[in-house]
């Protein structure tokens, strides 16, 4: 599957999932920000972290 | 008399309490600036003219005494609907009571004028607004004031009102201030009441003041702390205020420069306005914050997914009603899987813990606060590290890894020779608040910082 598939694969899947519709004049852009996003996420997901590591949704500093 | 559009809050507050001259006189003088100077500026929304001469005729009292300020409109203003930049909000019922961080202002003697403009929904770093249009900077009106707290920057820098409030997220008050060559504040998180204000990603929003000086910034802080049941995030701690120690010099502190992934890219401007400071601070030490690439990238997935999750039914229901540019980003935001978001939370805590670490080893970093001067209202991409990437994204470059973490920050501005202004962080341990401010304090009285004032 190409890059481009898949992030439309990708963006058709979950704009159906979530009810949003996404009008073709759209798509460049929203494709441009999922790329985006997934390329900002990877570089975290590749940061190695134990399995006892606790999130911070709600931060206290 | 002394001149009141380009006067201190607390230079305003003292004339007020000594009688020499009114509140009255001074709404009178910020009300007739916003109607001289906002055609150009674009900064406020709305303007509250009935309810600031009422409140003035009370006479109020305070270290604030007579003091006009605005705020971004997310805050809730009691009759007013609380627009957060969006079309959408317009049909909200007005809100029924002003926000917290309002009452508290007034309640030293503060009078608000009005509502700033801002990006839609905080999801912004220019200043620009389609429906509003673009919060223009005082220094050049051509240029962007840098958002998503636009309207603030404008209204402080273009001499409309002394002290203004926006919100951070990611680096909203840090950038304006930047752009616009004036001070802000970004507390702790979780220090001001965020209660009354409209949201955009819960795990990262802090409020915050901005002003032309120092001892204001402090001014307002100090007048604004304070637990706040109506916020679950706010601090119930309650420490010393910060004006009484603001001139006791920086001594012993030991301040470090930001190196690495906080000068890469920055440019020349950016990087004289960091090494200047760094001089005059006598900060040799150079000081690197792991991982700062990752958590800028874990704080942008992390708004993406809270933000959108925040704007799903309106995304659902009114996408035609969103700025484009806003709505193509909070749609991509709505598709990130979860096990992503919270990888990003759990890397949020490692790093906080390793940025900890340092702050034994130092009292406070100096950084750049944005890579550029102000860019021109409408441009779309700039150069970063050599290669031409979007705007939007990447202003807050600098910002975000330190938001990240709710590390304090001071943003002060240095005046350039030949150029628009650009400001620099100064970034202290969680609830320093007190040792970020006194450095701006001591750079500022020796002329090392201070806010231009713009051509008229």
């Amino acid at each position: 599957m190409s890059d481009t598939d898949e992030v439309d694969a990708w963006l058709d899947a979950n704009a159906a999932l979530l009810g949003i519709d996404v009008a073709p004049e759209w798509r460049d852009s929203v494709r441009l920000h999922l790329r985006f996003t997934r390329d900002r996420a990877r570089s975290v997901l590749d940061f190695p972290l134990p399995d006892e590591a606790d999130p911070a949704p709600v931060f206290r500093a | 008399m002394i001149d009141l559009a380009w006067s201190s809050a607390g230079a305003i507050a003292s004339a007020v309490t000594r009688g020499e001259v009114s509140a009255a006189q001074v709404v009178e003088r910020s009300l007739g600036r916003i109607a001289q100077r906002n055609t150009a500026l674009n900064a406020f929304t709305a303007v509250t003219v009935e309810r600031a001469r009422a409140r003035a005729a009370t006479q109020p009292t305070g270290p604030l005494a007579g003091v006009p300020f605005a705020v971004k409109n997310l805050f809730d203003i009691a009759g007013l609907s609380t627009l957060a930049g969006s079309k959408i909000n317009r049909e909200h019922a007005p809100a029924s009571a002003d926000a917290t961080l309002i009452t508290r202002l007034e309640a030293a003697g503060a009078i608000l004028v009005g509502a700033l403009n801002m990006g839609e929904y905080a999801y912004d770093f220019t200043g620009e607004n389609i429906h509003d249009g673009p919060s223009r900077n005082p220094h050049d009106t051509a240029c962007m004031t840098g958002g998503s707290s636009g309207g603030s920057g404008g209204a402080v820098a273009g001499g409309l009102v002394p002290i203004a409030l926006g919100s951070d997220t990611n680096g909203s008050i840090r950038v304006p201030a930047s752009f616009c060559g004036i001070f802000g504040l970004k507390p702790t998180y979780g220090r001001l009441s965020r209660a009354g204000s409209f949201p955009f990603v819960s795990s990262l929003d802090h409020l915050g003041p901005f002003a032309r000086n120092t001892t204001d910034l402090a001014l307002a802080y100090d007048a604004m702390t304070g637990p706040d049941p109506r916020d679950p995030v706010c601090t119930g701690r309650v420490d010393a205020p910060v004006g009484p120690t603001l001139a006791t010099g920086i001594n012993g502190l030991r301040i470090a420069c930001a190196d690495g992934y906080f000068r890469a890219g920055a440019s020349q401007e950016a990087l004289t306005a960091l090494d200047s400071m760094a001089k005059a601070l006598d900060a040799t030490l150079r000081i690197e914050l792991p991982e700062a690439a990752r958590a800028r990238a874990a704080a942008y997935v992390i708004t993406a997914s809270e933000g959108a999750a925040l704007h799903l039914q309106r995304l659902r229901t009114r996408p035609h009603d969103f700025d484009p540019d806003v709505r193509d980003r909070l749609i991509a935001g709505a598709m990130i899987p979860s096990a992503w978001v919270v990888h990003a939370q759990k890397f949020r805590r490692w790093y906080r813990d390793a940025v900890l670490r340092l702050f034994q080893q130092v009292d406070a970093i100096i950084a750049p606060a944005t890579p550029c001067v102000a860019p021109p209202i409408g441009q779309k991409t700039f150069m970063l590290n050599g290669r031409e990437v979007l705007l939007r994204p990447n202003i807050g470059i600098y910002t975000q890894p330190i938001s990240f973490i709710g590390l304090p920050v001071v943003a002060v501005p240095v005046p350039q020779r030949e150029s628009m202004p650009i400001g620099v962080q100064i970034i202290a341990a969680p609830w320093r608040e007190d040792v970020a401010l006194r450095i701006a304090y001591d750079l500022e009285a020796r002329g090392i910082v201070r806010a231009p004032r713009p051509p008229e």
